[in-house]
C-alpha cells in the first residue's frame, strides 16, 4: 500500500514536471505566434490551480500573458491584459515572496503599462519598474535576467533622455557575464533571456 | 522494484486508455463567438483555450463527477458540472458580457472632458497649458473647441450663441463666481486659476447635469489636483512678473499643503509692446493662494483658497470728443475659499460635501480728463455728464452642497443632493453731482436634484435627472428635467442625445427687476456621434436651443437699465466638427474644430429678434503640436478663424417710444494665428531634482487686423473698432519646480 502511496506521489509529480517542461518547450516558437502565447498563459495558469501550490505555472502564465501584452497593437487592450498578468504574478508572490525571477515580471508588467501612453505614464511606471527591477538584483545577484530588462528598456529609452545604445550595452555585458555561470534552480526553473541579449549585444556594436 | 514498475505501467497504460474528448463552441450573450476564452476541468490540468471562432476542444483523462469551468476577462464565468466515463462530451457556452467602466458607452452629448484616465478625453490638462492661443488659460484653450465663440473684447465664455452670464464654471462642484479678472471695456479678461491645479476638465457646451443649474448655455466643471506626488518648491519668472509656492507632502503622504504667491506687473511688457491704453497706472497684480489636502479613512478632505489685489489706470481718447479723454480706474479686491470633503461611506455610498465663500470688491472710476489730464466736468448735454462716475461695488457669496451617490447593480448609480447660493450684492453710484445711488441685490437659492445613470448593457446608458430650485428673489420655483442617452455601435463608436430644460435669474446689473419676473428658459436638444482610438478621435455634435422669457429691460426711475419682463425669446442652432489625430504625422499632434452657428435673439434692449454681437456664424481652429526629443522643445501654433460678428447702435427713440437700431453693421473676419514654443532642458536626465520649462509665446504672429466689435460715441453715431490692445503680445517665462523629497532620490541613487 504503501508503495502504491509512494508511486502515485512520484507520478503526480512527474506528471507536474513533464507538464512543465512541455510547456515550457512551447515557449520559445510560441514567441512568433503571439494568439499561442495565450493558450500556454492558459495552460501553465490550469497547472498552478491544480496543483495550488507550485509557484512556476503563476510564473510563467503571467510572464506569457506579459509577453503577449508587448506585443498588441490595439493599445487600448494593453491594460485589461496587464492586469490580467498581475493577478497570476500575485499568485506565484503570494507562493514564492522575495523572489528575483518574480520580481523582473513585475517589472515587465509595469514596463508594458507605460508603453499605453510613454509620455504621460513615464512619471508613474517608470519608478516602478526600475524599484522591482532593484529588487530582483538584491534578491539574487547571480539572476542575468533583471540586467538584461535593463538594458533592454535603456536601449528604446531615447538617447537624450539618457537612453541608447551605449548605456544599454553595459547592462547587457553584465547580463551575459552572468549568464555564463548561471545555474537554474531545477530543470523547470526560468532560465531565458541569454540569447535574446547576445542578439542585442550584436545590435548594439 | 519490479513489481512496483509493473504497477507503474499499469497506471500508465489504464490511463492512456480512457481518454475523453470535451469539445464545444463558446458564445456570448449576442451569439458572437469568444476567443482566447479558458476552458478547464477545475482542478486538474486539462483544459484549452477558445480559438478565434469560439472553438475548443480537449482530451481529460479525469473521470466521473467534475466541473467544467470557463473564463474570460469582462464576461460572467461559468460553471457546470458534468460526469465524464468513456464518451466523448460537447458542451457549447454561453456567457454574458459584463458590465465594465472600461467596456461600456459614455454618455458624450454636449461635453468634452479633459482629464488625464478617463476614457473620452479628449484634451488632458498639459495639452491645454501648451495650446498657443491660449497662454495658459484654461478658457483660451477652450476656444480652440468646437461650440465657443472668439470674443476679445471682454471677458468670459461664449458657448452656442449665448452670452458670457449664460456659462458657469464650478471647481470641485462648487460655483466660482468671479474666476474671470474684472473685465475692462473692451479689453478681454483671463481666468484668475493656474490651469495645473486642476487635474479634470468637463466643458459641456450643452446639456449638463442636474447636479447643476442657473446657466443658460453652458457648464465648465474644474477637478482640482489631490495629493501631489511629493514635495516641491516652484519658482516662475517671466514678462510679466514673478512667483514662487511650495507644496508640501507629508512624511505618511496622507496629507500635503501648499502656499503661492505670485507678483505681477505690466509696466516692462508695457514699455516694450506699445498698448492702445495710455496706462497712467500700470497693472499691478497680488496673488496668493493656499491649500491643504488630508486623505482620510475613505475620501479626503481638500481646501483651496485664493486671494487677489489689483490696481490699474488707463486713459483713452474719448469717443464724442476730439479734445477730451477718459481716465478709467479699477481697483480690485477677490478672495475665494472652497473646502470639500469627499468619502467612501461603504457598501456603495460615497459623500460629497461642499462649502465656498467669495468676496469681491471692484472700485471703478471714469474721469473726463482734458488734454493736460485735468478733470474737466461737463453738465450738459447728459451724454458728457455721465462720463464722470465712480462705482463701488462689494459682493459676498456663499455656498453650501452635498451630494450622496449610491451605486446599484454593476455600473447603475443614482444620484441626490442639495445646493444652497447666498449672494449679497452692494453697488453704490457715484455720479458726476456727487450723488449717490445705492443698489443691494441679495438672493437665497436653494436646489434639489436627483439623478440616475442606467447601464442596459455595455452599449445601452441612460441618464435621468431632474433639478428643484427655488429663488428668493425671484420668489417663484423651477423644475427642469435632464435626459441624456448613449448607445454604442459594433464599430466601438457612439451616438449620444442629451435633451434638457436650464433656468437662470437675471445677471445682478439688470436687477432689482420688477417682482413679476420670472426665470429666463432654455431647451437644449443635442445629438452626437463620436469615433475614437487612441490616437485619434472624431467628433460631430448638432444642436437646437430653443430660448424663451428671455429678459426684456427698460429703464427704471434713476434712468438704470433693469429687467422688465420676460417677453424675450431666441434660438440657435448648429452644427459642429472636432477631428484630432496624434498618429498620422511623426512626433505631431493636431486637432481641427468647426463650428456653424444661426442665431437670433430677441432680449435686453433688442428692437427685434437679431443676432447678438457676440456670435460669428462660422468659426474654426487649427491647433498643431509637435514635440522634437533630440531638442527637447515642444513647439505649438494654433490658428483661430471666425467670420464676421454683427454690430449695433440701439437708441431709444422718442418719437417712436421704443429702441431702434441706429446704425450697424460686420465686422472683418477674424484671423489669429499664436505660436509658443516649451523647452525643457533637463527632461529625461535621471538624477535632475529640479524641472524647467522655459516657455515664448507669440499671439497674432502675421500681424493682422483683428476687430471685435465697435464702440459707439455717445452723442453722434461715431463708431471706433475695439480690437486687441496690442497688435501683438509677446510672453516670455521661464518655470522651476524643485523636489525636496528623499524617495526619489533614493531610487534614483539605487539604479
Amino acid at each position: 500500500m504503501l508503495i502504491a502511496a509512494y508511486i502515485s506521489v512520484k507520478a503526480q509529480s512527474e506528471r507536474f514536471v513533464n507538464a512543465m517542461k512541455s510547456n515550457i518547450a512551447a515557449m520559445d516558437s510560441s514567441f512568433r505566434n503571439p494568439p499561442s502565447l495565450l493558450t500556454l498563459a492558459n495552460s501553465f495558469e490550469r497547472i498552478g490551480n491544480a496543483e495550488k501550490n507550485q509557484w512556476l505555472p503563476f510564473y510563467y502564465a503571467a510572464f506569457c500573458q506579459v509577453n503577449y501584452s508587448f506585443m498588441e497593437t490595439d493599445k487600448s487592450k494593453i491594460d485589461v491584459l496587464a492586469d490580467k498578468a498581475a493577478e497570476l504574478i500575485a499568485k506565484a508572490d503570494s507562493l514564492m515572496p522575495n523572489n528575483s525571477e518574480i520580481s523582473c515580471v513585475k517589472s515587465m508588467i509595469a514596463s508594458s503599462r507605460m508603453m499605453v501612453n510613454p509620455m504621460q505614464r513615464y512619471m508613474e511606471y517608470g519608478p516602478v519598474s526600475e524599484k522591482c527591477l532593484a529588487d530582483a538584483i538584491t534578491q539574487d545577484p547571480t539572476n542575468p535576467r533583471p540586467h538584461y530588462l535593463k538594458g533592454q528598456g535603456l536601449k528604446y529609452t531615447p538617447e537624450a533622455f539618457g537612453g541608447g545604445c551605449k548605456t544599454a550595452i553595459v547592462e547587457f555585458q553584465k547580463a551575459m557575464d552572468k549568464y555564463t555561470v548561471f545555474k537554474p534552480a531545477s530543470e523547470i526553473a526560468p532560465d531565458w533571456g541569454k540569447e535574446i541579449t547576445e542578439k542585442l549585444i550584436a545590435e548594439c556594436k | 522494484m519490479k513489481t512496483a514498475l509493473v504497477i507503474l505501467s499499469i497506471f500508465i497504460s489504464l490511463s492512456t486508455q480512457a481518454q475523453v474528448k470535451i469539445s464545444g463552441k463558446m458564445t456570448d450573450n449576442k451569439n458572437r463567438p469568444l476567443a482566447g476564452a479558458s476552458v478547464v476541468i477545475k482542478d486538474s490540468y486539462d483544459g484549452a483555450t477558445t480559438d478565434s471562432l469560439g472553438n475548443y476542444s480537449f482530451v481529460t483523462t479525469e473521470k466521473g463527477a467534475k466541473v467544467l469551468e470557463a473564463t474570460l476577462i469582462g464576461y460572467s464565468s461559468y460553471q457546470k458540472n458534468i460526469s465524464i466515463d468513456t464518451k466523448d462530451i460537447v458542451i457549447n457556452i454561453n456567457v454574458k458580457e459584463l458590465i465594465s467602466e472600461l467596456s461600456a458607452v459614455v454618455i458624450t452629448a454636449g461635453a468634452f472632458e479633459a482629464s488625464d484616465k478617463k476614457k473620452t478625453t479628449v484634451l488632458t490638462p498639459i495639452d491645454i497649458v501648451t495650446t498657443a492661443s491660449a497662454e495658459g488659460d484654461i478658457t483660451g484653450a477652450l476656444k480652440t473647441l468646437p461650440g465657443t465663440q472668439q470674443v476679445g473684447e471682454t471677458g468670459g465664455l461664449f458657448v452656442r450663441g449665448g452670452s458670457a452670464a449664460e456659462s458657469k464654471i464650478y471647481i470641485d462642484g462648487n460655483l466660482v463666481n468671479n474666476f474671470f479678472y474684472s473685465s475692462l471695456p473692451g479689453i478681454a479678461s483671463r481666468g484668475r486659476f493656474n490651469p495645473f491645479l486642476f487635474k479634470g476638465t468637463i466643458f459641456s457646451s450643452g446639456g449638463y447635469s442636474a447636479l447643476y443649474g442657473q446657466a443658460l448655455s453652458s457648464a465648465l466643471i474644474l477637478e482640482s489636483t489631490d495629493l501631489p506626488e511629493r514635495t516641491e518648491a516652484s519658482l516662475g519668472v517671466s514678462v510679466i512678473g514673478v512667483g514662487g509656492g511650495i507644496q508640501k507632502l507629508a512624511k505618511n503622504k496622507k496629507a500635503s499643503w501648499g502656499l503661492t504667491y505670485n507678483y505681477s506687473n505690466l509696466a516692462l511688457a508695457f514699455a516694450v509692446i506699445k498698448q492702445k491704453q495710455d496706462y497712467y497706472t500700470n497693472p499691478v497684480f497680488h496673488e496668493g493662494d493656499a491649500n491643504f489636502r488630508i486623505k482620510t479613512k475613505g475620501g479626503m478632505i481638500k481646501y483651496y483658497g485664493y486671494w487677489s489685489a489689483s490696481d490699474l489706470g488707463y486713459r483713452v481718447n474719448d469717443i464724442d470728443s476730439a479734445q477730451l479723454r477718459d481716465a478709467f480706474s479699477l481697483n480690485n479686491l477677490n478672495t475665494y475659499q472652497n473646502l470639500t470633503w469627499r468619502e467612501n461611506l461603504g457598501k456603495g455610498w460615497k459623500f460629497n460635501g461642499g462649502l465656498s465663500f467669495s468676496t469681491n470688491k471692484d472700485d471703478i472710476s471714469n474721469e473726463l480728463q482734458d488734454a493736460a489730464n485735468q478733470k474737466v466736468v461737463i453738465t450738459n448735454p447728459i451724454g458728457y455728464a455721465l462720463k464722470n462716475f465712480a462705482v463701488l461695488s462689494k459682493s459676498y457669496y456663499a455656498q453650501a452642497r452635498v451630494v450622496l451617490e449610491k451605486r446599484l447593480k454593476g455600473l447603475n448609480m443614482i444620484r441626490f443632493g442639495s445646493d444652497y447660493f447666498h449672494s449679497n450684492e452692494k453697488s453704490i453710484y457715484t455720479a458726476f453731482d456727487s450723488s449717490k445711488y445705492t443698489t443691494i441685490v441679495k438672493d437665497n437659492l436653494n436646489a434639489i436634484f436627483g439623478e440616475a445613470d442606467f447601464y442596459v448593457s455595455n452599449d445601452i446608458a441612460v441618464k435621468l435627472g431632474s433639478r428643484l430650485e427655488h429663488s428668493q428673489q425671484m420668489n417663484k420655483w423651477n423644475i427642469a428635467p435632464r435626459v441624456s442617452l448613449a448607445y454604442k455601435f459594433r464599430d466601438k463608436s457612439q451616438a449620444s442625445f442629451a435633451y434638457g430644460i436650464f433656468y437662470q435669474n437675471p445677471e445682478t446689473r439688470y436687477q432689482p427687476a420688477l417682482p413679476s419676473i420670472g426665470y429666463a428658459k432654455a431647451t437644449h436638444y443635442i445629438l452626437q456621434y463620436q469615433k475614437t482610438s487612441n490616437v485619434r478621435t472624431f467628433r460631430t455634435e448638432v444642436f437646437y436651443k430653443d430660448y424663451n422669457n428671455l429678459f426684456k429691460t427698460g429703464l427704471d426711475a434713476f434712468g438704470r437699465e433693469v429687467a422688465t419682463d420676460n417677453n424675450g425669446k431666441g434660438y440657435a442652432k448648429g452644427v459642429e466638427f472636432f477631428w484630432r489625430d496624434k498618429k498620422t504625422l511623426k512626433n505631431v499632434d493636431y486637432w481641427i474644430s468647426y463650428s456653424f452657428l444661426d442665431t437670433k435673439r430677441d432680449y435686453l434692449n433688442f428692437p427685434m429678434s437679431m443676432e447678438p454681437n457676440f456670435v460669428a456664424k462660422h468659426t474654426a481652429s487649427l491647433v498643431v503640436k509637435k514635440f522634437v526629443m533630440p531638442w527637447k522643445t515642444g513647439f505649438n501654433a494654433s490658428y483661430n478663424f471666425a467670420t464676421g460678428r454683427p454690430y449695433y447702435l440701439i437708441r431709444y427713440d422718442n418719437v417712436l417710444g421704443e429702441n431702434v437700431i441706429q446704425d450697424g453693421g460686420r465686422t472683418i473676419n477674424y484671423n489669429n494665428l499664436g505660436f509658443s514654443l516649451n523647452y525643457l532642458p533637463n527632461l529625461g536626465k535621471k538624477n535632475k531634482k529640479t524641472f524647467v520649462v522655459y516657455v515664448l509665446s507669440v499671439s497674432n504672429v502675421l500681424g493682422q487686423k483683428q476687430v471685435f466689435n465697435y464702440n459707439y460715441a455717445s452723442m453722434s453715431n461715431r463708431k471706433e473698432a475695439i480690437g486687441p490692445t496690442s497688435r501683438r503680445f509677446v510672453f516670455i517665462g521661464a518655470f522651476f519646480s524643485f523636489g525636496v523629497d528623499r524617495t526619489q532620490d533614493a531610487i534614483n541613487n539605487n539604479l
